[in-house]
């Protein structure tokens, strides 16, 4: 389990500290679909950024583990290593690294089969035809494989490229930043179904989202909602629809009112709703 | 710059008569002597605060300490060479622990098949002896002695080298690797080679390599000369790395003649300091050149490196392709000269630099410069620099690299296409290099053990000699530029085919 306990994060910038969140718990169950809703500017990515261990977000209270062990103060590549994966939003380019060498590279690193010299020899034959076979089922061409990491990479491109990664990497615990921003309705789904397999597979998925359309493509076991950097409310699906419904002027205002409540029907077990009727019809 | 002590005429006069040297020789050498005191000391010469004349010259006389056992070396530089992958017989070689060929090699079979060709290939020394006329034909004729004061010093104290000389429309197939052939003469700290290419032949020339390799001077003051005569087409690869404590000079001039080509491929990862501009004087119609010069300052160091071009005919081409690599607060200095004289109608010349900045504390300066004289002439330049940031470091971070591992793999990345041209074995020693250099404790010369800078006492040898090993030949990139006029450019008491004879600015700034 991928456990947030009561974490407070300042973000470094130019040399001073800034408080974007603020006693922040959850948590991520292996093969469960946690969605983490907020307004903009809320602390979602920045929790995201947290977990993988961005050096400029620095825990000043609180602790992250994985499966139990303390992961706060490990770095980004020892997070990696133990099953931890981002799928950024708005990923960075990199240019003069071919994605297909960033895959391997990564790949290499995951399965601990290549390090340092060694990073970009295919030590394992299956590589080859799992980057083809996930990639196609992605939509992604070989030519795309062979570009620059994210270099001139349409929005959509750099979604699924990062899917990619995820499905190759096969983490287990992922965290998907809004992966359905920019992309088309066909987009969506694709990605949306990517993401209920690895779910069910037993990945754990903490994904981001500010509105709720990809929430009917992959419906959450759990909703957290989260509003200036503190949790704001918690539940099921139900929440998820709320939100959508009402957005989320309505739940501001009665922020610890709404987390009291919605802590409680979590604990005391998930309501059921029409959004589990939804899950076991995409399940089938 | 400060020289202190000086170099005797006795000196000069003892190194001619140790070579039993032809009387031309030994004027040109005391002709040399005098250029050298009487030139001014340049103004250029940046990371060199003093020069100690009396200790080069016991280095001349006295020859080159060796290492007598594998324990001998530095813990660093045996860890290096594990880290390459090469084995313990082979890195010997390399480290100058042994110096004898085998006589079995491949290289031994490549001599029988030069000289059946009719090419010459010979210690430098050897060839002033066995071909006098052919040598002095040539010597000293594209860079003279009078164009700077370390070109002055380079030809009065010159020793080891090569000598090619290749017959007319003879075209050596496969690249010749000096080192391999000729040993170490290679190694000296004024050597000087000159190729020469006669009429419609070609030649691929390798020297260096870029596993590392000890020196146990301070000052390396060397010089290459190539004539390349009419339709004649040739290549000169260079890739050094040599341990940090050397101030590496390098003087190295082309002349192409009518429909004439001259690459250059000149690779800098080690040394201190480096200064190289490979130079090209195209002074035939149709001549060409393109120079392909790659700079790596890993850690505090400076690689002050370019190209010249003199266009001095018409329909004359150039390229120059500058990529160079700042990390751990080390300094790049691109330096560039292209000029097109009066009459070099429909030249055309392309200039192509690309800085990479690996962090906060390392620099890169581009100071490229073009002198058109020729109204049909056109010369192009391009620059781009890049930063590795934060975000790409903690992307790539978060998939499970080690921040060294990350930077070696966008190294790779940016050095990828000056590497393609180059034989896949040279690649594959370079990558490694360059994944030592980035990604694990540091190259050579950030011994940890040591601080960051080698020792210059380390009484090493170094004698590279490096052979068989197809893998370990090594080297990297390619290059192809440039050159310089003798005739043409007065450089005098100025910089050796730098590309800014008029107010250099400082490269550290």
């Amino acid at each position: 389990m991928l456990e947030v306990d009561g974490i407070s994060v300042d973000v470094i910038r130019d040399g001073a500290a800034r408080r974007v969140l603020e006693g922040v718990t959850l948590s991520v169950r292996p093969g469960e679909v946690h969605a983490l809703m907020g307004p903009n500017g809320s602390g979602k990515s920045t929790l995201l950024y947290t977990l993988a261990g961005h050096p400029s977000y620095r825990l000043a209270a609180g602790r992250i583990s994985m499966d139990g062990e303390d992961v706060s103060s490990l770095s980004p590549e020892e997070r990696f290593l133990r099953g931890l994966l981002l799928a950024f939003q708005s990923p960075v380019e990199v240019p003069g690294v071919r994605l297909s060498s960033l895959l391997l590279a990564s790949y290499n690193k995951r399965n601990g089969i290549a390090s340092g010299r060694n990073l970009l020899e295919v030590r394992d034959p299956r590589f080859l035809s799992a980057m083809r076979d996930a990639a196609a089922a992605l939509g992604i061409g070989p030519d795309l494989l062979n570009r620059e990491v994210n270099v001139g990479f349409s929005g959509g491109e750099k979604k699924r490229a990062e899917v990619l990664q995820a499905i190759l990497l096969k983490p287990k615990y992922l965290l998907l930043d809004e992966p359905d921003s920019g992309l088309d309705v066909d987009g969506v789904d694709t990605v949306a179904r990517a993401v209920r397999d690895m779910a069910s597979s037993g990945v754990g998925v903490l994904l981001v989202t500010h509105y709720a359309r990809i929430l009917h493509r992959v419906v959450p076991d759990e909703v957290t909602l989260l509003i200036d950097g503190r949790i704001a409310g918690r539940g099921g699906p139900e929440l998820a629809e709320r939100v959508e419904r009402e957005g989320y002027s309505s739940l501001r205002g009665g922020s610890a009112r709404a987390g009291m409540r919605y802590r409680a029907s979590w604990d005391t077990g998930r309501r059921r709703s029409s959004w589990d009727r939804r899950k076991s019809a995409l399940a089938a | 710059m400060i020289l202190r002590g000086r170099i005797s005429r006795g000196l000069v006069e003892e190194i001619s008569r140790i070579k039993r040297e032809p009387e031309w020789m030994l004027r040109l050498r005391l002709r040399a002597l005098e250029l050298f005191e009487s030139l001014p000391t340049p103004q250029w010469l940046r990371g060199v605060e003093d020069l100690d004349l009396d200790q080069i010259s016991a280095y001349v006389s006295s020859g080159s300490p060796r290492a007598e056992s594998w324990s001998e070396l530095p813990d660093y530089m045996r860890k290096y060479y594990e880290r390459l992958g090469i084995p313990e017989l082979e890195a010997r070689f390399l480290s100058g622990l042994t110096a004898v060929l085998d006589s079995e090699t491949v290289y031994s079979r490549m001599k029988e098949y030069l000289e059946k060709l009719g090419v010459i290939l010979l210690p430098m020394e050897e060839a002033v002896q066995r071909y006098p006329d052919l040598v002095r034909e040539h010597f000293s004729r594209v860079f003279p002695p009078s164009d700077h004061k370390f070109a002055a010093l380079h030809t009065a104290l010159w020793s080891g080298g090569a000598f090619v000389y290749v017959p007319k429309g003879v075209r050596v197939p496969q690249p010749i690797e000096a080192y391999f052939i000729i040993g170490g003469s290679l190694e000296g700290q004024f050597e000087h080679t000159l190729i020469v290419a006669d009429e419609g032949s070609e030649l691929t020339f390798i020297e260096g390599c870029s596993a590392p390799m000890l020196k146990n001077y301070s000052f390396h003051d060397g010089m290459v000369e190539i004539h390349a005569l009419r339709g004649s087409r040739v290549k000169f690869i260079t890739v050094q790395n040599w341990s940090r404590n050397v101030i590496n000079f390098n003087n190295k001039r082309a002349i192409a003649e009518e429909d004439a080509t001259v690459e250059w491929v000149e690779g800098s990862i080690g040394s201190r300091v480096t200064y190289t501009y490979p130079s090209t004087i195209l002074r035939g119609r149709g001549s060409r050149t393109s120079n392909v010069v790659v700079g790596i300052a890993n850690g505090p160091y400076l690689k002050d490196t370019g190209s010249k071009v003199i266009h001095a005919a018409p329909d004359t081409r150039s390229s120059i392709v500058s990529k160079n690599i700042s990390n751990g607060g080390g300094v790049n200095v691109y330096r560039g000269l292209v000029r097109m004289l009066k009459g070099a109608t429909n030249s055309v010349s392309h200039v192509e630099c690309s800085s990479l900045i690996m962090d906060k504390a390392s620099k890169a300066h581009t100071y490229p410069h073009v002198q058109l004289e020729e109204p049909t002439a056109s010369a192009s330049h391009e620059a781009t620099t890049s930063r590795l940031t934060e975000d790409q470091l903690f992307y790539l971070r978060s998939r499970g690299l080690k921040e060294g591992e990350a930077k070696s793999l966008i190294v790779l990345g940016f050095l990828q296409d000056v590497m393609q041209d180059l034989p896949i074995e040279y690649v594959s020693v370079l990558t490694k290099v360059m994944q030592v250099e980035f990604s694990e404790v540091g190259g050579l010369g950030r011994d940890p053990r040591r601080g960051t800078r080698v020792p210059e006492d380390l009484g090493l040898p170094h004698r590279q000699a490096l052979h068989r090993l197809e893998r370990v030949r090594a080297l990297l990139i390619r290059c192809l530029p440039v050159l310089g006029g003798w005739l043409l450019l007065s450089n005098r008491g100025g910089c050796p085919d730098r590309g800014d004879a008029a107010g250099l600015p400082d490269a550290g700034s």
